[in-house]
C-alpha cells in the first residue's frame, strides 16, 4: 500500500537517531568496560580484561549486586502484594467508582519521584514525622533510628513507588478477562475461591510477570533513594557506579559492572517475555 | 459475583491500606510546607505562608524551573519529532533490522535510567561536546522516543485504514494522506504522548544526573539542596509541582476517555511496550 520513498521517509530518520543515540552509546559501554584509567586519569584505549578482575576481586562488588538484587526482590514482591488484591478489587468489585480509585493509583505515578523519595525522608527521620508521633502519643520514648538511613526506608519508598507500576499490568490483564468465563465457572458450581485460583488467576499471569519485571528492574538501577535514604547499610550497585564515575574517577570499571547490570536486566526480560508467552491465553 | 462474600469483605480494607500507603507522603509533603517550625515534628503547629514566600524570592528555583521548561519542551520535540515516525515505521514499513530497532527504541521505557544515562555521557566525552542543557534535551529526547512511539502505535492499531485507502484512491498522493488524514487521526495520541512526555521530563533525575552542565533543571536542584538538608522551601515548591502534575494528569485522562472511552490507559503504553 506505501511507496518506497514513504516507507524511506518514516524509516531512516528515527533509525538513523536511535543508532546514534541509543545504539552507539550501548556498544562504547561496552567498550569502555574493557579500557582502562591511566594514572594521570586519561581513559587508556586498549583492550584488557582488568575490570572485569577487579569486578569478581574485590568482594564489594558482588556484594553489593547481591544487596541491590535482594532489595528489588522485596521491593517486587511487596509491591505485588500491594497491587494484586487492589487491581482484583478494582477489576471485580469496584463497581462504579473504578474510575474514580483508577485514577488515584496513577495520580502519585506523575509526582516526582524524587518528592516522594523526600517525602518519605521527612516521614521517617529522627526528628520526622513518624518519630515524632509516635512519641507524642507516649507509644515511644526515643526515635526509632532503624526508620531512616536503613535497607528498610528504601525498600519502603521503593515499594511506594513501583507499586503502581505493578498494578498497571495486573489491572489491565484482569479487566481483560471474559466475564462470561467466570461466570461459567460460578455455574458449574465453583466456589469463589477455585475461580479465583483456577480461571483468574492463571489469566493473569502474564500481568503479574509484567509488574514484578517492573518493579524489580526499575528499583535494581536505582540510586537515588539509597543516596537519600539508605544510608551507609542501604548501599545499592548503582551507587557504587555512580561514585566510580563522579569522584572515584574510574569509567572503566563503573562501565563493566553497568554492563553487568544491563545484561542482567536484559535476561530478566526475556525470561519474562518467555514465561509469558507461556502464560498467555489470548 | 456478589456471592465472593468472604474475599470482597477484606478487599476494600486492603484498597483503603494501599490508598493510605500511596498518599501518606503526599499529604504530609503538602501540610508540612506550611508548617511554620520546619519539617517534621508532630502535631503541625503555626501554620504560615512563609516557606511559598521565601520560595517566590528564591532566584536559583525559578532560573531552573525556566531550564526545565525549556528542556522538556525541547525533548518534547525530539520525541516526537522521531517517535511519530518510529511509530509509523514499525507498523507499516519492513526493513533489515526492525526488530533490533523496536527493542532500541522502547529499551529506556524499561531500563534504570542510570545506563541510558552514562552510556551517553560516554558518546558526548568521545564525541568531545561539552555538558549543557543541550546534552539533557539530547538525553530526554532519546530516551523519551519510546513513550511516543507506544502511545502513536497504539494510536495506529485503532485507526481505520480504509480511510487511508480512500484518500489514495481518490487521487491524493502518500504525504497529503499522511498529513491530511493519518495524523489529524492520530491527534489524541499524540497530543497524549506530548503531555506525558513533557511531565516525565519535567521530573526526570537518572538521566539528567550524568548529563547535567553549569545550569540546573529543577529536579538536579532540588536534588543539590536535600544533600545539604531538608527546609519546608523543598516542601512547597514539591506542593506547588503537586498540583501541575494533577493538572496535567487530569487533563490527559480526560483526554484519553474521549479518544478511547476506557480508564484503561497507563496500562496500555505498558501493554503495547510488551506486545511491540
Amino acid at each position: 500500500m506505501f511507496s518506497r520513498a514513504y516507507r524511506a521517509a518514516i524509516t531512516l530518520p528515527p533509525v538513523l537517531w536511535v543508532a546514534v543515540f541509543l545504539l552507539v552509546p550501548y556498544a562504547l559501554l561496552f567498550c569502555y568496560s574493557f579500557w582502562s584509567v591511566s594514572p594521570s586519569q586519561t581513559i587508556v584505549h586498549t583492550w584488557t580484561l582488568d575490570n572485569y578482575r577487579e569486578l569478581f576481586r574485590v568482594n564489594v562488588y558482588l556484594q553489593t549486586l547481591f544487596r541491590s538484587m535482594w532489595i528489588a526482590a522485596r521491593v517486587m514482591i511487596f509491591s505485588l502484594l500491594l497491587g494484586y488484591p487492589l487491581a482484583y478489587y478494582l477489576s471485580f468489585y469496584a463497581g462504579a467508582r473504578k474510575d474514580l480509585f483508577y485514577q488515584l493509583v496513577i495520580i502519585p505515578l506523575w509526582v516526582s519521584y524524587l518528592v516522594r523519595a523526600y517525602a518519605w525522608k521527612t516521614i521517617l527521620g529522627s526528628d520526622g514525622v513518624l518519630n515524632t508521633l509516635l512519641q507524642y502519643v507516649h507509644l515511644t520514648k526515643h526515635p526509632l533510628e532503624f526508620l531512616l538511613y536503613s535497607p528498610f526506608a528504601v525498600v519502603l519508598t521503593l515499594t511506594h513507588i513501583y507499586t503502581p507500576f505493578a498494578f498497571l499490568p495486573i489491572y489491565a490483564a484482569l479487566e481483560h478477562i471474559p466475564r462470561n468465563l467466570v461466570e461459567a465457572s460460578h455455574d458449574l458450581g465453583a466456589s469463589p475461591l477455585q475461580t479465583f485460583w483456577r480461571v483468574i488467576f492463571p489469566l493473569s499471569i502474564p500481568g503479574v510477570l509484567a509488574g514484578a519485571t517492573f518493579a524489580f528492574v526499575l528499583s535494581l538501577g536505582d540510586f537515588l533513594a539509597p543516596l537519600l535514604l539508605g544510608g551507609p547499610s542501604g548501599i545499592m550497585i548503582s551507587n557504587i557506579v555512580v561514585s566510580l564515575f563522579g569522584a572515584a574517577y574510574n569509567w572503566p570499571l563503573g562501565a563493566a559492572i553497568s554492563l553487568c547490570m544491563l545484561l542482567l536486566v536484559l535476561a530478566l526480560l526475556l525470561l519474562s517475555e518467555k514465561l509469558e508467552k507461556k502464560w498467555s491465553f489470548r | 459475583m456478589s456471592d465472593a462474600r468472604s474475599t470482597s469483605r477484606w478487599l476494600p480494607w486492603h484498597a483503603i491500606v494501599v490508598f493510605g500507603f500511596l498518599y501518606l507522603p503526599i499529604v504530609t509533603l503538602i501540610v508540612y510546607s506550611f508548617n511554620g517550625s520546619g519539617v517534621g515534628g508532630f502535631p503541625p503547629h503555626n501554620l504560615t505562608l512563609d516557606w511559598y514566600r521565601m520560595l517566590f524570592a528564591d532566584d536559583a528555583i525559578w532560573e531552573s524551573v525556566v531550564n526545565s521548561l525549556v528542556v522538556a519542551f525541547a525533548a518534547m520535540a525530539i520525541s516526537l519529532m522521531f517517535g511519530i515516525p518510529a511509530a509509523l515505521a514499525l507498523d507499516r514499513a519492513n526493513f533489515p533490522g526492525k526488530a533490533l530497532f523496536r527493542r532500541l527504541v522502547l529499551l529506556p521505557l524499561i531500563l534504570p535510567g542510570i545506563i541510558t544515562g552514562l552510556s551517553l555521557l560516554m558518546l558526548f566525552r568521545e564525541a568531545d561536546v561539552k555538558l549543557s542543557l543541550v546534552t539533557i534535551v539530547l538525553g530526554h529526547g532519546t530516551a523519551l522516543i519510546s513513550v511516543a512511539t507506544t502511545e502513536v502505535f497504539a494510536g495506529l492499531q485503532k485507526l481505520d485504514r480504509a480511510q487511508e485507502e480512500a484518500s489514495l484512491d481518490l487521487g491524493a498522493n502518500y504525504w497529503q494522506t499522511l498529513w491530511r488524514i493519518t495524523i489529524p487521526n492520530l491527534r489524541l495520541s499524540i497530543v497524549g504522548a506530548a503531555l506525558l512526555i513533557f511531565t516525565l521530563s519535567m521530573d526526570e533525575i537518572a538521566v539528567s544526573f550524568f548529563l547535567i552542565g553549569r545550569d540546573n533543571t529543577l529536579p538536579l536542584e532540588i536534588w543539590g539542596r536535600l544533600r545539604r538538608g531538608i527546609t519546608p522551601e523543598i516542601n512547597a515548591i514539591s506542593s506547588i509541582i503537586f498540583v501541575f502534575s494533577l493538572i496535567a494528569i487530569v487533563s490527559w485522562y480526560r483526554l484519553r476517555m474521549t479518544a478511547e472511552g476506557t480508564p484503561e490507559i497507563t496500562a496500555e503504553v505498558v501493554e503495547t511496550a510488551q506486545g511491540l
